[in-house]
């Protein structure tokens, strides 16, 4: 039997946020992750600043210089920590471009892939019947393909470019989070707020996003976080397959593809760096995720 | 328009809950297959007044429909069939358009403090949402405005900026009141809110819907099971079972001398405090499922004294006394 | 007195929580006789229903039994051994919680979990435990009790559902069952019902029974005895009749005034005003002290127990005057 109602008032308790950073901040592994997030989209950001080099400009890269060693220094003085790639560009630079072109594409993608199946769940949640089925039967539909096949199809079709691979990612992604927020909207549709809102006669798209959205979140946001650590996988993968990103504008995993071929001949870092940098990106925002799944969690709170 | 014209009133209104066909059995239906379509009439040719100013007590228990019909009446649910009057118009036809809905007039307090208050926002939202977005206080005075109004149901001003989980069930009441008056309703209809508070509590929000009552001007139509609470608070007493009116009196009358076999056994056997130890001498079976009510009177599997004509003929709501009314064939039978 | 057949002392129930010591009941005497029906009255918050669990060591950590006895025939339950404890349950004690579906087995038809019920205490047959399921069933007023233990909970109606809860409750005979709450989720007819067939059975079978609810008028139409709780104490304790007709404690007075039949019709009811304090910020003494219009100094300290003739007792600096 569970401990008795306290009605207890916390003291930052009308403070949400406040209380779910504590909440949150308790785990210190999510703790430390979140904060090789934050680092990561900084470094991503700033990369012109932080870069060395700029990867993309053919003149700032000397073929002569191609696939040296970690450590090894060019002709200019300038040390390649970690190496160059077989166009002669350091790897340093070429990560942090890339990081910031995967981060975009992710993030991108996930933003609008959540705008759009919240809004559609939200709609079928709340119309129900006709409207509520065909929603549901297109989700049905999208779920049951692979995301990397759908997403193969749709590039072939399209052909190469960050806007197309955005665009495919969003159509692979938005049937999650409609079907998350329709299950999570149905049970809020039959709360007696929301009756109390029809009562008060306010109209239904302020009752659907201004009253139902904002209890539908919490699974949004942990579906989101991994959603968008798996936006980014899904490019990296798409990218590696030849598909995806143009070879102009190297993602990360056009980095790793690039670097393949050299694997065996022992030139290990072409290949390997941007495959940790990819990792630890995954992970920290699986990290993350995970703990603000535990956090949100209903039968938690209280 | 006359002074004793009812401010609510309803003529033969019904509820009923049918099951669609699906795809699937549609495409049955086209071979020729049966549709089992099974209805509930929830509310069942209700037709009610209430007077400006009274109280009119609704009770009955589950499966009675009485909540549904709150919520038909508060605007919540649309009716099957039938008509709700405001004022003597429809209540569904709004008035000048510049001025505040008629149907924002009657408005609905809710039984659960838990999920009739948004966990997401905070007090002063819930309560100055409408009233805002309805244009009856701008936005820069209406701090002020939910300010007053939760002065007014007895709680201090600076908790509008908390949310509901801060708040014990008797308070998120008082709040979920404030917000029923908002609007500046002239008919609340109250669905069993007080039913989910302990009885000191409930005393506390029993003497606040008296308050408001007075301050405001108000109409009730106040749903309960609760015969106690009912006969504290009414003028007049509804008395509902499955889906259908069985008797209404001035409450004195039903309480003093309840006509309805129904009636008689709901207040017979209700332990009331001071009645001491005693025997109880209960009415037999189970409430019927609304989905297979039984032909005839509803109540007559049950009642000690159902005839023949009750199992196959569903009597009407007569008038047995001046504002009494009672449904039942043993007022007519000789 | 009569031989009691379960006496708690000082019984303290604790939860360990990160916000401090929750102090759900903190020092309760209480006594049952045999055959006797206790009333435990409180609002939400009192520690009725945790004094209740805590008989039967039923309690989920983070709550325990800090300190205090409860003997049961003169045994003490309190430490004993959880298979000691299990053999009680359910043949010398049972329970009857408020939610049905809380004893009932939603996946389970009913007839495998009485059998089942049956059959930890007792090598019987299945045929004989079926039979005896049976007469259970019919003695609780459920019609056709062979059939219906072919079916499901879910098949029956709620009222129904307590029944064979209360049947399962029945089987061994205890000595003493604990109904948490039993009828308050139930529809007024049908509460009547069950309470009636509670007096019959417990009149038939001598079983003592401890009915924890908030509902003053079940109390008063049911129990020989009346404990009222408060900020997880006994305040009040005594006669049915005498508790209700002259309360000596002002809670229980405010309780009783609180009723809405019992004020005139359309005047505002007595009222207590304020709330019932949180069970981790206990006031220091008497626990209703902030709320009570007799308070005074004095009451900072833990009110001694005053007795009045016929078991009538009182925890309270200034109980209010019996009629003579």
């Amino acid at each position: 039997m569970s401990a008795p109602a306290a009605g207890i008032v916390r003291d930052d308790a009308d403070r949400p946020l406040r209380a779910l950073w504590r909440e949150f901040a308790r785990s210190r592994s999510a703790v430390f992750a979140l904060g090789v997030c934050v680092l990561l989209v900084l470094l991503a950001v700033c990369a012109p600043l932080v870069a060395p080099q700029n990867p993309y400009d053919l003149t700032a890269i000397d073929l002569f210089d191609s696939r040296l060693k970690p450590g090894s220094s060019s002709a200019s003085g300038m040390i390649y920590w970690l190496g160059t790639d077989g166009q002669g560009r350091d790897m340093f630079s070429a990560m942090l471009y890339g990081l910031r072109l995967s981060l975009l594409v992710g993030v991108l993608s996930g933003v609008i892939a959540i705008g759009v199946g919240v809004a559609l769940g939200l709609i079928a949640a709340y119309a129900g019947g006709r409207i509520d089925a065909l929603i549901m039967r297109i989700v049905d539909f999208m779920l049951g393909f692979p995301t990397i096949l759908v997403a193969l199809m749709l590039l072939a079709i399209l052909g190469q470019g960050v806007d197309k691979v955005i665009f495919a990612l969003i159509v692979v992604q938005w049937a999650y989070f409609a079907r998350a927020v329709r299950g999570s909207a149905l049970v809020e549709r039959n709360k007696e707020y929301v009756e109390a809102a029809r009562s008060l006669r306010l109209g239904n798209a302020r009752i659907v996003f201004g009253h139902i959205l904002p209890n539908c979140l919490p699974p949004v946001i942990v579906i989101g976080t991994v959603q968008i650590a798996h936006a980014i996988s899904t490019e990296a993968t798409l990218s590696f397959l030849g598909l995806g990103l143009p070879i102009t504008e190297p993602s990360l995993g056009l980095l790793i593809a690039n670097g393949f071929s050299y694997l065996l001949s022992g030139l290990y870092w072409i290949s390997v760096f941007p495959g940790l940098l990819l990792l630890i990106t995954i992970f920290s925002l699986n990290v993350v995720g995970d703990r603000l799944r535990d956090v949100l969690n209903p039968r938690n709170r209280k | 328009m006359s002074s004793d014209q009812p401010i609510l009133e309803t003529r033969g209104l019904s509820k009923q809950f049918a099951r669609r066909p699906d795809l699937a059995e549609r495409i049955a239906a086209v071979f020729g297959a049966a549709f089992d379509a099974r209805s509930v009439r929830a509310v069942d040719d209700v037709s009610l007044s209430v007077s400006r100013g009274e109280v009119l007590g609704l009770v009955g228990e589950s499966g009675c429909g009485k909540s549904t019909l709150g919520r038909m009446i508060a605007g919540i649910l649309p009716p099957s069939s039938g008509d709700i009057l405001y004022n003597g118009s429809d209540i569904r036809t709004h008035a000048v358009p510049g001025t505040a809905p008629a149907d924002l007039a009657v408005q609905m307090v809710f039984q659960d403090p838990m999920s009739s208050l948004n966990p997401r926002k905070r007090v002063l939202d819930i309560i100055g949402e409408a009233p805002r977005v309805h244009g009856i206080v701008s936005a820069a005075d209406s701090d002020q405005y939910v300010a007053e109004l939760l002065h007014q149901v007895g709680l201090d001003a600076s908790y509008r900026r908390r949310y509901p989980h801060q708040f014990s069930g008797g308070q998120r009441q008082r709040i979920n009141i404030a917000r029923a008056l908002a609007v500046k309703p002239a008919f609340l209809v109250c669905d069993e809110a007080v039913a989910a508070l302990d009885v000191s509590i409930q005393a506390q929000v029993l003497n606040l819907f008296m308050d408001l009552r007075e301050a405001f001007d108000l109409t009730y139509l106040f749903i309960s099971h609760d015969l106690g609470v009912v006969e504290h608070l009414s003028d007049r007493v509804a008395i509902m079972y499955l889906g259908r009116i069985v008797e209404t009196a001035p409450t004195d009358a039903l309480y003093r001398d309840p006509n309805h076999p129904y009636t008689r056994a709901l207040l017979q056997e209700v332990p009331r405090v001071g009645a001491g130890r005693r025997r109880f001498t209960p009415v037999k079976g189970e409430i019927p499922s609304p989905l297979n009510p039984p032909a005839g009177c509803h109540f007559h599997p049950r009642c000690p004294q159902a005839t023949a004509r009750c199992r196959n003929e569903a009597p009407a709501l007569r008038e047995i006394a001046p504002q009494r009314f009672s449904a039942c064939h043993l007022n007519t039978d000789s | 007195m009569p031989d009691n057949l379960l006496v708690i002392e000082d019984l303290h129930t604790h939860f360990d929580t990160p916000q401090g010591v929750i102090k759900a009941v903190d020092g309760v005497d209480l006594e049952v006789g045999g055959g006797e029906i206790l009333g435990l009255v409180g609002e939400s918050g009192s520690g009725k229903s945790i004094t209740g669990f805590s008989i039967l060591g039923l309690l989920d950590a983070p709550g325990r039994v800090a300190r205090g006895s409860i003997r049961f025939k003169g045994e003490e339950l309190v430490g004993a051994s959880p298979e000691r404890l299990r053999t009680i349950r359910g043949r010398e004690i049972a329970m009857i919680f408020q939610d049905p579906m809380m004893t009932l087995n939603p996946v389970l038809r009913i007839d495998t979990q009485m059998i089942e019920a049956i059959r930890a205490h007792e090598s019987l047959s299945e045929k004989a435990a079926r039979t005896r399921c049976a007469e259970a069933l019919e003695r609780v007023g459920i019609p056709s009790p062979e059939e219906r233990l072919n079916a499901y909970p879910h098949q029956f109606s709620g009222g129904m559902r307590q029944r064979v809860a209360i049947a399962i409750a029945l089987l061994h005979r205890p000595a003493l069952v604990i109904a948490d709450e039993p009828t308050t989720a139930l529809d007024v007819t049908i509460q009547a019902q069950i309470i009636h067939e509670v007096q019959l059975l417990c009149a038939q079978a001598g079983t003592a029974m401890i009915w924890i609810t908030h509902d003053l008028a079940i109390v008063d139409s049911l129990a020989d005895r009346i404990a009222v709780m408060y900020g997880g104490r006994i305040v009040e304790n005594g006669p049915a009749a005498d508790v209700i007709a002259s309360p000596s404690h002002p809670y229980t007075r405010g309780l009783l005034d609180s009723v809405p039949s019992r004020n005139r019709r359309g005047s505002r009811l007595a009222q207590i005003p304020g709330m019932t304090p949180s069970p981790l910020n206990l006031p220091a003494g008497c626990a209703f002290q902030p709320r009570c219009s007799r308070a005074t100094e004095a009451c900072t300290a833990p009110p001694p127990p005053r007795e009045f003739g016929d078991g009538h007792s009182v925890r309270c600096m200034h109980p209010l005057e019996q009629a003579a």
